[in-house]
C-alpha cells in the first residue's frame, strides 16, 4: 500500500451518547485512539459497535458528546475523512469496478484519478476485471472493491464494520495482509469484529462495549484473546 | 467550484446508469401513453371539450409519471447503502440532490418529447406554431415536480411505509404546480392561443423558492 502522504490522525470520543427514540444506542462513551493504531470494537450484535464506527465516519450524529480528529488540522482536508467500510459494499453494481473508483475519486478531488484507481484495482487484485460491472462480482470481489473505495482518496483513519462477514478463508487471509500493509503505512484502523482470527491478529489495542458502553479496554495480549473471544460469545 | 464539479460527476453517475438500465425512462414513457391513450377514449378528438381536458390530463399523466420516476430515485441508494458513500464523498450534500433534480428533469422532459406526438394526434390539437412556449412551460413545470419530488423521495425512501408516503406528500404540494400548468397551457392550446406569462412566472418562482428550500435544508433529509 502506497504510505500516506500526511501525518497520521488519530480519534477521540468524548462522552459520546446516542439516542434512538428511548433506546440508548451508545452512552458516555469515551475513548482516544492515537494516530497509526489498530484497535478491535468487540462485543455482541447490539452492543453498539456500529453506531459507534458511524458516529466516527461522520454518518450519524451524536445525541450528545464530541469527536475530534486529533492531528487532523495538520492535513490536507481529503485526508482528514475517514475511509469507511460498512457491512454492505457501499459501491454501484450497476457501475463497472473502474468507473466506482473514478467516481468517488473525482468527487474526492483525488489528483490523477485515473491512476489511483488503477493503482488501487492492482492493489486489491480487480485489474484484470476492471470494465467488469460489480454486480457479476463474488462477495470476495466486492469486498475488495469496497476498500479500493474506501482506500481511494488515502485516508488517513480506516473504519472497517466486520470486514470478515461472508469470506472464505482466502479472502480473510488477503484482507489481513491488505489491512496490515494499511496500518503500517499509517493509517489508523478502526474495525469490530466477532471473534479471533488472522485479522484480529493485527489488533494493537481491544475494546470491548457492551449495551452502548465501553466494559473493557486493553493494550496487553491475553486480555485482548479474552476481549476477542468473548465478543464472539 | 467543487458544488459544481461534483454536481456534473453525480449527474454523469445518474445518466449512464439510467441509460445503462433504462428502467425509469422505458416504465415511465409506457405508462404515459397509456394514461394517454386510456383518457383520449373520454373525449372527442379535435372537438372544445378535447381542448378543454387535454391540458389537465397531460399534467396529470406526467404528474403519475415522475411519482413512478421519484419512488426509486433515493431508493436505488440504499440497496448498498451508497447514499452513505456519497455522503462520505462529497463536499456539499447540496450536489446529491442537485444531480438527482436536474437528471429527474432530462428524464421527465426526455419522456414528455416521446409523448407530445401522440398528444397531438390522440386529442387532434395542433401543437407546432405553440411548440417553443409549450416547451418552456413543460421546463419550468417539470422542474417544479422534480425539485418537490426529489425532496420527498429522500424523507420517504427512509420511511417503512414509503410506497404510501411518496404519493401523500408530493400531491398536496404539487398541486399549485398542477393546477397553474394546467391553466396555462389549455391558454396555450385554445384555438385563440394566450400566453400567460404570470403562470410561467409563477411556476419560476415556486422552482426557485423550493431549490433555495432545498438548498438550506437538504441536508437535513439525508442525515440518518
Amino acid at each position: 500500500m502506497t504510505p500516506l502522504r500526511v501525518p497520521p490522525t488519530g480519534l477521540r470520543f468524548e462522552n459520546i451518547d446516542k439516542r434512538y427514540g428511548g433506546l440508548f444506542a451508545l452512552r458516555h462513551v469515551s475513548l482516544a485512539i492515537a494516530p497509526g493504531e489498530c484497535v478491535v470494537l468487540a462485543g455482541r450484535n447490539g452492543s453498539g459497535k456500529t453506531t459507534l464506527l458511524r458516529i466516527a465516519a461522520q454518518l450519524v450524529k451524536p445525541t450528545a458528546g464530541k469527536l475530534t480528529f486529533p492531528g487532523a488540522d495538520a492535513a490536507p482536508s481529503i485526508n482528514g475523512r475517514p475511509g469507511y467500510v460498512a457491512h454492505t459494499t457501499m459501491v454501484y453494481d450497476e457501475l463497472t469496478a473502474e468507473e466506482n473508483l473514478l467516481l468517488f475519486a473525482k468527487l474526492q478531488n483525488v489528483e490523477a484519478p485515473a491512476a489511483r484507481a488503477e493503482e488501487l484495482l492492482r492493489e486489491v487484485g480487480l485489474i484484470d476485471r476492471r470494465d467488469s460491472l460489480v454486480r457479476t462480482f463474488s462477495r470476495g470481489m466486492r469486498q475488495r472493491i469496497a476498500i479500493a473505495r474506501a482506500l481511494i482518496h488515502r485516508p488517513s483513519v480506516l473504519l472497517f464494520d466486520e470486514p470478515a462477514t461472508g469470506l472464505d478463508p482466502l479472502g480473510i487471509s488477503w484482507l489481513a495482509k491488505t489491512l496490515g500493509e494499511v496500518n503500517r503505512s499509517g493509517c489508523t484502523v478502526v474495525m469490530s469484529l466477532h471473534g479471533e482470527s488472522e485479522i484480529s491478529a493485527l489488533a494493537t489495542r481491544a475494546v470491548q462495549l457492551d449495551a452502548g458502553s465501553i466494559v473493557a479496554d486493553t493494550r496487553s495480549g491475553a486480555s485482548l484473546h479474552s476481549i476477542l473471544t468473548f465478543g464472539s460469545a | 467550484m467543487s458544488l459544481l464539479s461534483n454536481t456534473l460527476t453525480l449527474l454523469g453517475k445518474e445518466l449512464r446508469t439510467e441509460f445503462r438500465s433504462r428502467e425509469l425512462l422505458t416504465t415511465t414513457s409506457v405508462f404515459i401513453l397509456i394514461v394517454l391513450v386510456l383518457f383520449s377514449f373520454a373525449v372527442t378528438p379535435g372537438t372544445e371539450e378535447a381542448r378543454q381536458f387535454a391540458p389537465g390530463l397531460l399534467w396529470l399523466a406526467i404528474l403519475f409519471a415522475s411519482s413512478l420516476m421519484f419512488q426509486s430515485c433515493f431508493l436505488r441508494e440504499q440497496t448498498n447503502d451508497t447514499l452513505s458513500s456519497l455522503r462520505l464523498a462529497v463536499s456539499d450534500p447540496f450536489s446529491i440532490f442537485l444531480a438527482k433534480l436536474i437528471a429527474n428533469t432530462l428524464f421527465l422532459l426526455l419522456t414528455e418529447l416521446i409523448m407530445l406526438p401522440f398528444f397531438a394526434i390522440f386529442y387532434n390539437i395542433p401543437l407546432w406554431s405553440k411548440l417553443p412556449v409549450l416547451f418552456l412551460v413543460l421546463l419550468v413545470g417539470s422542474l417544479g415536480i422534480s425539485i418537490a419530488g426529489t425532496a420527498i423521495s429522500a424523507i420517504s425512501a427512509q420511511a417503512r411505509m414509503r410506497e404510501l408516503l411518496l404519493p401523500l406528500l408530493l400531491l398536496p404540494l404539487l398541486t399549485p404546480v398542477l393546477v397553474v400548468s394546467s391553466l396555462v397551457t389549455g391558454n396555450l392550446l385554445d384555438r385563440e392561443p394566450i400566453v400567460q406569462w404570470k403562470g410561467i412566472a409563477f411556476l419560476a418562482v415556486f422552482d426557485l423558492v423550493f431549490l433555495t428550500a432545498l438548498w438550506l435544508f437538504g441536508e437535513y433529509l439525508l442525515e440518518e
